[in-house]
């Protein structure tokens, strides 16, 4: 498989009136075309960030971006329109990510308009619209309702089906399903499968939920505080996790099922602020196996084992 | 058993709104204040018993009587006949210098809220020195540079509420932008001013209709003062302020000259007045319940 | 065991536009001393109704309870006075909201906070509040000088740690914990669940913890509820509800959440939408979802059932043991 798209070294720091925010903090990674890359932390990990500097949202302060092997980093005007058409986003909140005050159709179209696609021919344009709403399980009678007469499931398919009318390669997916309840989540989560088959898309699913970016993903990476703390296949990670910090995300999942109780490990502490963070590991503060070299020198993310990758002075 | 989108009304946000306000008793009657002054104002010169200037020397300073329903003035002219007419100008002041202030206010407002930053710093500090200066004011000062007249009233009153709108649009643009389907329209690669025109300001029309509602009481107020002050409309085009001024005069032996165009402001104003809050409360249900 | 909370029978309504919405209907459930009872369900199932109306929160209007009986301590909480109610509210039973966000006063340090609900349901002098206030913090694990700082100053964590603190400042009876962890994140979490758990122990308190989250109540909880569309479809001890699950829609909800054990392919959604509640189904009003829908589900509504030892289900072709 191809790289479709390829980060080095970004970094993203927000100015604030204490000093900078170091909100993503040199974080590399490629995802091969077809494949989903899921971004797992907590609030205030960059994870968010991160999705938002790909898709040109935000700026990126230092670090390259490569889609197709052409960097993108700092495309603006009519190529950044361009790229548009290929990378796409679907967003969180299903309420406040569709204009209250536009048709279903009239948001999907919108796109489309922009774009000038099926050579603006309105015609074609609507029907477009109403194959796309097929596609993502919105019944065509619905075109022109409001997004207020919905629920949140069917908000989350204008959303997705917004973000699929440019028919982009690429989706940056910041936690699409978790301000639904679960049996409509099921629901997303299978279309977000079936569409990724269909079309052949790439994902960047970012999300809090361990065991939803299992579910979807093929690679995992694990973010604390900007940066990189593991990154492997799915399995794997769910098998032997490395870093102090996956060990303890993983075992405090609450799991279904009755006698699932593992050895839960309650970290001590919270997040300490990303701004101007002191040298070293950031997660050494919290961590159970800090050493003094960890408060002084940032490990790197190394390869500890083929296609395992973790940043801890551990390993 | 039907899913929940059969069950709601295919209205949209204003049908809703317009259910809500059907059901406010208080703001319906405002609203028919508001639609008989309009009609008076169209309709003048068929309504109006008499020509608004028609001078008659046989009827001073009647009080009201079967020909003259609210009495005559100094020169004998019929005062229901000018308070109609007056509703013209009153309505025709009101609307106009509103829609003004709303353009230019909302322009302002929209785009300093939109960018942030040094632009905002420049446009919001002009304002607060417009503010600074009490709007009444100012308008007499503008009105008193530029001349009295019908269209420098506008001005002056226009001029003198533009801060009020550009505050109202840019506080609602900054709760707006930070929303998601803001983001989401950059992302499809909707231009700066597709945002602010398609997504932006038909999410703060609300706020600013109600505004715009109790601000025209304000204009039609300011209207009547500048008349009054002799810097507004001039005679003998009838104007409620106007009216007003040139009967003070009689006022301790002939009231009813002054009591009926001060009736008439009070009517419109409290209609206004009324309507507004009853579209506040319709169209920003969150407010009460 | 003592009874501590026994609810007969209530139907809590919201009218609106000439709309009823029917939040609770026919709700029945029984509390022990000591007990911690899980009541899951998804957005809509009238978990937050039901804990106002035991609290005797229910806005009212729009809201009315129509028909039933909340017993508390043997007696009737929908009988008692205003005043009565207060006091009941508070020092025998206390709530711990979703959101620590807006659940505190942003102008009060929290230990202000804390010492000011003790001061309402004790006579203690404000010095003896203040100590008592201080314990309090370090019971839930905030050291005691951070007494004077503001919500501002805490992170949600530490923020849902303080609304623990308050709830228990009276020794309560019952706690109602309304989703206490939904905000958090996981290790904070966990670190929430952990001190709950520790001081349930501790404290012998009786709990209602309500949640859309399985996996939260199979940690807390002994007994299980699972609400849909405003009644109670299965009841039964974690156990009972785990490993024996029942109810066509509590299997539903199992197979939505994606197993974190095992490699699936796809999970199984529960078709379609939550019914309009203004506008219930005649029959069961989970048959239009339901996989195992007869004719007879359509015409009418089942009866709750005692399928095994306290293990109830509200359907007329439940699972069966090992039947799947």
């Amino acid at each position: 498989m191809s790289e479709l798209l390829k980060i080095q070294n970004l970094k993203k720091y927000f100015k604030t009136p204490k000093g900078d925010l170091h909100a993503v903090d040199g974080v590399s990674f490629t995802v091969k075309k077809g494949e989903t890359l899921g971004v797992v932390g907590e609030s205030g990990c960059g994870k968010s960030t991160l999705g938002r500097c790909i898709v040109h949202l935000l700026d990126t302060t230092d670090g390259k971006i490569y889609f197709e092997d052409k960097n993108i980093t700092n495309v603006s005007g009519n190529e950044l329109k361009e790229l548009r058409k290929d990378l796409q986003m679907i967003f969180q909140d299903p309420f406040s990510s569709i204009n209250p005050r536009m048709t279903v159709k009239s948001i999907i179209i919108e796109p489309i308009q922009i774009h000038h696609m099926y050579e603006g021919n309105k015609e074609k344009q609507e029907k477009a619209v109403l194959e796309i709403m097929d596609t993502v399980g919105l019944a065509r009678r619905l075109a022109d309702s409001y997004p207020h007469e919905l629920d949140g499931g069917r908000r989350q398919r204008i959303g997705i089906a917004r973000a699929l009318a440019l028919n982009p390669k690429f989706i940056v997916c910041d936690e699409p399903v978790s301000a639904l309840d679960v049996s409509i989540q099921a629901q997303i989560l299978n279309l977000m499968q079936d569409l990724q088959e269909e079309k052949g898309l790439t994902y960047i699913f970012i999300t809090h939920d361990l065991s939803v970016v299992k579910h979807i993903s093929d690679n995992i990476c694990v973010m604390y505080l900007g940066t990189l703390v593991e990154k492997c296949s799915s399995e794997l990670l769910f098998k032997k996790q490395l870093h102090p910090y996956t060990q303890a995300l993983l075992s405090a999942i609450p799991v279904a099922k009755i006698n699932s109780k593992k050895n839960r490990i309650i970290l001590k502490g919270e997040i300490v602020s990303p701004i101007s963070p002191a040298p070293g590991c950031r997660f050494a503060p919290r961590c159970l196996y800090a050493k003094d070299e960890c408060f002084i020198l940032s490990p790197e993310l190394k390869e500890f084992e083929p296609e395992h990758f973790v940043a801890c002075h551990l390993y | 058993m039907k899913p929940l989108i059969e069950r709601k009304n295919k209205n949209g946000f204003w049908g809703d709104a317009w259910c809500r306000l059907k059901k406010n008793k208080g703001a319906m009657f405002a609203l028919a204040i508001i639609l008989i002054m309009i009609f008076c104002a169209v309709f003048a010169d068929r309504l109006a018993p008499y020509p608004y200037d028609l001078q008659d020397y046989n009827h001073t300073f009647e009080t009201p009587n079967r020909q003259h329903l609210l009495g005559t003035d100094n020169f004998g002219r019929d005062i229901l006949s000018r308070i109609i007419h007056g509703s013209r100008i009153s309505l025709l002041v009101g609307f106009s210098s509103i829609i003004v202030a709303i353009i230019l206010g909302g322009l302002l407002g929209a785009v300093s809220g939109y960018y942030g930053g040094r632009v905002d710093n420049l446009f919001m500090r002009a304002m607060d020195i417009l503010m600074a200066i009490p709007g009444m004011l100012l308008a007499i000062s503008l009105a008193a540079v530029l001349k009295p007249g019908l269209l420098n009233l506008v001005i002056a009153i226009a001029v003198a509420d533009i801060p009020g709108y550009a505050r109202v649009v840019r506080a609602s643009v900054l709760s707006i932008k930070d929303q998601e389907f803001i983001e989401a329209a950059q992302c499809v690669g909707a231009s700066d001013s597709r945002i602010i025109f398609k997504h932006i300001i038909p999410n703060c029309l609300a706020p600013i209709i109600v505004q715009a509602t109790l601000g025209m009481a304000g204009a039609i107020l300011s209207a009547s003062s500048l008349s009054f002050l002799g810097l507004g409309i001039q005679p003998p085009t009838p104007e409620w302020g106007s009216m007003l001024s040139s009967a003070r005069q009689y006022i301790m032996s002939y009231s009813h000259m002054t009591t009926f165009p001060g009736i008439a402001i009070m009517i419109t104003i409290f209609g206004l007045n009324i309507l507004g809050d009853g579209l506040r409360d319709a169209l920003d249900p969150r407010l009460k319940n | 065991m003592e009874k501590i909370l026994e609810i007969k029978n209530l139907k809590i309504e919201y009218k609106s536009n000439e709309r009823t919405v029917e939040a609770v209907n026919n709700l029945n459930l029984l509390l022990n001393k000591g007990e911690s009872l899980g009541i899951v369900g998804e957005t809509g199932a009238g978990k937050t109704t039901t804990a106002l109306g035991i609290m005797g929160l229910i806005p009212d209007p729009p809201g009315k309870i129509v028909n039933g009986e909340i017993i508390f301590e043997g007696h009737d909480i929908l009988k008692l006075s205003k005043n009565k109610l207060r006091a009941v509210r508070g020092k025998k039973i206390s709530m711990i909201f979703q959101d620590p966000m807006t659940s505190l006063n942003p102008v009060i340090t929290v230990g202000d906070q804390i010492a000011e609900s003790i001061r309402i349901h004790e006579k203690l002098s404000r010095a003896d509040a203040v100590l008592k206030a201080k314990e309090m913090l370090e019971l839930v694990g905030i050291p005691e000088e951070r007494y004077a700082e503001y919500p501002h100053q805490f992170s949600g964590g530490m923020k849902q740690r303080v609304i623990i603190a308050i709830a228990l400042s009276c020794n309560p009876e019952l706690i109602l914990a309304d989703e206490p962890t939904t905000a958090l994140d996981v290790t904070i979490q966990a670190q929430v669940l952990d001190l709950i758990l520790k001081l349930k122990r501790e404290k012998n308190t009786s709990m209602i913890l309500i949640t859309h989250d399985l996996g939260v109540v199979v940690e807390i909880c002994e007994k299980v509820a699972i609400m849909y569309a405003g009644e109670i479809v299965e009841y039964g001890t974690t156990e009972q509800i785990y490993e024996n699950t029942s109810h066509p829609y509590t299997r539903g909800l199992f197979d939505s959440i994606p197993d974190i054990d095992a490699k699936e392919d796809r999970l199984i959604p529960i078709q379609g939408l939550m019914p309009d509640p203004a506008d219930l189904p005649k029959g069961c009003s989970f048959e239009p979802r339901c996989r195992y829908s007869t004719e007879k589900c359509k015409e009418s509504n089942p009866d709750t059932q005692e399928i095994g030892n306290g293990h109830f289900v509200k359907c007329y072709n439940y699972i069966k043991r090992g039947e799947q």
